[in-house]
């Protein structure tokens, strides 16, 4: 068995130097990596592309290294919610390209699965499609997309076991599985880490064969974006 | 002239039993409330939810479900949960029967925009521009006329698309239209008071208007 077990966030994250390109799991602030969105804050690692679908919000998630500016570009898909954003975006600080979300989240699963484009229609006829070649197909036309390449993925489990293997609860899954497939290397943070044998294989959404490192994350707050309740 | 929970009420009546609906941020999230007795059908949530229940009881919030709005959901018997490729690989697949979702512009030959007014407002296209380019029938709600006053159904849309040619229907305050495949709006219904050339005023783009329009049956 390979143990990917790692001591936490800080030993996770100390080869992603400036320049990196990150991909960073999670829908709003919902299964995002906190420990390592707060060790690279720590570290003050700068000029970062991060590929994700939102970005945070002013105080959590990747909003965090926007108030620290260490973010150069942002790849995303949609970004309200975030007023540092809009302001370091408008005074053209902060790089940004927003890619439609099936888009984003297909070109994680092309470079987890090996194949370096897709074709998809979103987009088409739009400035998204700018400078992109176009192919019909049975009289429709689709974009070419490239696979992302990204240096490392962080991303949010559940549990995981010593040998890198994940399972993700409820809609925290999200995009943490197409990314952790999608990193050349991949930071597994879980709330639960058990030993290897512990998880039933049958269960595991995915194999770690794809997680290069793993620890147990500390302190998680998830934080709830719009607490939407109805009374009994 | 309806309100908002009148649109979705109206949009309401055109989801059919045993479909797979999708309901953008705003009025379509509404449309949930209003499912007539005996239709069953399932929410997807592009971020990962088949099935989508009603907002938790206080108390009972799991941060860990949410849908695309990031509001706190439940599920439901029945329910099923995936990762972000597999929810656009079912809407792409057209496995998904019915999209409603919101709108800035339309215009007569079905482009719409819903996504950016440049130099002002830059939040992105989440999942639009994913669900308008593959839905096989997708329903826009949205207000006729905008804040300046201005009419949301044009003969060319101003702002940046979202999705070309790919809008078929619509409801509004004022009116159900079909977007025609050769282009225009055609009036199908008025909402209750609200006459033909009231509507006329309101629509930039060309409305077609044949014999006399029924009003909208809404209970």
């Amino acid at each position: 068995m390979i143990n990917k077990v790692i001591s936490g966030a800080d030993e996770a994250i100390k080869d992603i130097n400036d320049g990196a390109t990150l991909m960073v799991g999670g829908f709003g602030l919902c299964g995002i990596p906190e420990n390592c969105i707060a060790a690279l804050v720590k570290k003050g690692t700068k000029e970062l592309t991060c590929i994700s679908n939102n970005a945070g919000v002013d105080d959590f998630g990747i909003g965090l290294m926007l108030q620290t500016r260490q973010v150069k570009k942002m790849i995303a898909s949609y970004v309200g919610e975030n007023a540092e954003f809009e302001r370091q975006l408008l005074s053209g600080e902060l790089e940004v390209e927003l890619i439609p979300q099936g888009t984003l989240a297909t070109r994680c699963l092309a470079a987890g699965y090996g194949m370096p484009a897709i074709f998809t229609p979103a987009g088409v006829g739009t400035e998204v499609a700018e400078g992109k070649e176009i192919r019909n197909f049975n009289g429709k036309d689709y974009l070419m997309e490239y696979a992302f390449e990204a240096d490392f993925a962080l991303v949010k489990a559940w549990k995981g076991d010593t040998a890198g293997n994940l399972i993700f609860r409820s809609t925290s899954r999200n995009f943490n599985p197409v990314m952790a497939m999608a990193g050349k290397v991949t930071i597994a943070e879980v709330e639960e880490l058990v030993e290897a044998g512990e998880l039933d294989p049958d269960q595991i959404h995915t194999p770690g064969v794809y997680v290069h490192r793993i620890f147990e994350g500390k302190n998680y707050e998830k934080r709830i974006e719009q607490r939407t309740v109805r009374t009994k | 002239m309806l309100d908002k929970n009148g649109i979705a009420k109206r949009i309401a009546k055109e989801i059919k039993d045993g479909y797979y609906v999708n309901l953008g941020i705003g009025i379509p999230t509404l449309v949930a409330n209003y499912i007539p007795d005996g239709i069953n059908i399932e929410l997807q949530s592009e971020n990962g939810l088949l099935g989508m229940g009603p907002f938790p009881f206080e108390g009972e919030e799991d941060a860990d479900l949410i849908n695309a709005g990031k509001q706190t959901i439940t599920t439901l018997p029945g329910s099923s949960i995936f990762d972000s490729a597999m929810s656009f690989g079912m809407i792409r697949a057209q496995k998904i029967d019915l999209t409603i979702l919101g709108a800035m512009e339309v215009s007569e030959n079905g482009d719409i925009a819903n996504w950016k007014i440049p130099g002002k407002m830059v939040k992105g296209m989440g999942g639009a521009m994913d669900l308008v380019a593959s839905a096989k029938n997708i329903i826009v709600a949205m207000q006729h006329i905008n804040k300046a006053g201005e009419s949301k159904l044009l003969p060319k849309c101003t702002l940046p698309l979202t999705g070309v040619r790919c809008i078929k229907k619509i409801v509004t305050e004022l009116a159900v239209l079909d977007v025609l495949p050769e282009g225009g709006f055609k009036l199908l219904e008025r909402a209750p008071g609200v006459s033909v050339d009231f509507i006329k005023k309101a629509t930039a783009g060309r409305l077609i208007v044949e014999g006399d329009v029924p009003e909208m049956v809404i209970d």
